[in-house]
């Protein structure tokens, strides 16, 4: 665009922190660049046609009984929709009635990231790297228009069209901002989802 | 109590001793100084010390085409009054430049980094002029006109 260089003024503080400015930078145009595509999240009717022990359907049944009753979600938000999740997770909606209260302040810990908020391209590369930390089986649920498709911003230059260009989702959750109502509905149609899994066919969470 | 916006006489007084060359024009409630890197400097520093214009409320910048115009405003919290002061960044779109008032008022440094940011006006003597809110190699400016995403 005609500007000069700022590099070239070769400033102390710019000179400390351009390195490390330019790697994140190339991260985040690279994302932009590749990440166009839908990943696609866990599809689950082929497991209703699988032949089914009864060891292997109890076993099943508890397994995902157990993942479903206590999940953890991962504590972390990106705009206003952070606020109705702050608000169903207090006394009012209360999400422990739904097993969902513990919120894990360490991706390592979680099982459900609800992203919470716009996301832009610069928070894109953070948000794959607490996806990646999370332990298998994880579920991700998107939560308020600006996560599902960029809402408002849609179009925008610096915000992601829908978060599941970055990572797979597996509810979305319609809203702007969703009322709590909304988010505990979307839990529940998680649990419904992770009941249909099976030991005999594909785990939740695996990249594709 | 609401505070005074200062006329653009009333600023071009407060300036007339010392500065007479340096301003341009004088609108209603505005003036326009010379895009002089030293002596706009030495402007600011006047203000903010001799005039008691001790808060920078904001910089921003406007786009106008053929030019781009980076507006300072101005609170003197002892005489509660506002000012503002407008530069223009010379003639066309090519390497639009400013001095940075970071030296006078160290709340300027974000505001200019931002402006650099999303409309490509380069502040000299700023002491870390880079992207604020975007990344690095990021093409383009995005609050220009021009800019098609």
């Amino acid at each position: 665009m005609g500007i000069k260089d700022d590099r070239e003024l070769n400033l102390p503080l710019y000179s400390t922190t351009s390195d490390l400015d330019l790697e994140e930078g190339t991260v985040i145009n690279n994302m932009k660049i590749n990440n166009t595509q839908e990943l696609p999240s866990d599809d689950l009717t082929s497991n209703a046609d699988l032949k089914k022990s009864a060891f292997v359907t109890s076993i099943d049944f508890l397994l995902n009984w157990a993942r479903k009753s206590s999940i953890f979600p991962a504590q972390f938000g990106l705009a206003c929709c952070a606020f109705e999740m702050i608000a169903s997770a207090a006394s009012r909606f209360d999400l422990a009635r739904f097993g969902a209260e513990r919120f894990s302040a360490s991706p390592r810990q979680a099982d459900l990231m609800i992203v919470a908020g716009t996301v832009t391209w610069k928070m894109a590369p953070a948000i794959r790297t607490m996806y990646d930390q999370m332990s298998d089986p994880k579920w991700v649920i998107s939560m308020g228009v600006c996560a599902t498709s960029g809402g408002p911003y849609y179009d925008s230059y610096s915000v992601v069209p829908g978060v599941n260009k970055i990572v797979p989702v597996d509810i979305y959750v319609p809203g702007c901002p969703p009322r709590p109502d909304a988010l505990l509905y979307g839990l529940m149609q998680l649990h419904e989802k992770i009941k249909r899994y099976s030991i005999k066919g594909k785990s939740a969470g695996n990249d594709v | 109590m609401m505070s005074k916006a200062l006329s653009g006489k009333e600023i071009e007084n407060l300036l007339k001793g010392e500065f007479k060359s340096s301003i341009e024009s004088a609108g209603e409630d505005f003036i326009y100084i010379q895009n002089n890197e030293s002596e706009c400097i030495k402007i600011f520093t006047f203000l903010k010390d001799s005039k008691k214009f001790d808060l920078l409320n904001s910089v921003t910048s406007v786009d106008f085409i053929d030019h781009f115009c980076v507006v300072y405003r101005l609170t003197s919290i002892t005489q509660n009054e506002t000012a503002v002061i407008k530069i223009r960044c010379g003639e066309g779109r090519d390497n639009p430049t400013v001095s940075s008032v970071c030296s006078v008022w160290r709340g300027a440094e974000l505001q200019e980094r931002e402006i650099y940011d999303l409309m490509g006006i380069l502040f000299t003597g700023h002491p870390n002029m880079k992207r604020l809110l975007l990344w690095e190699n990021f093409e383009g400016h995005p609050l220009r006109k021009d800019f098609v995403s």
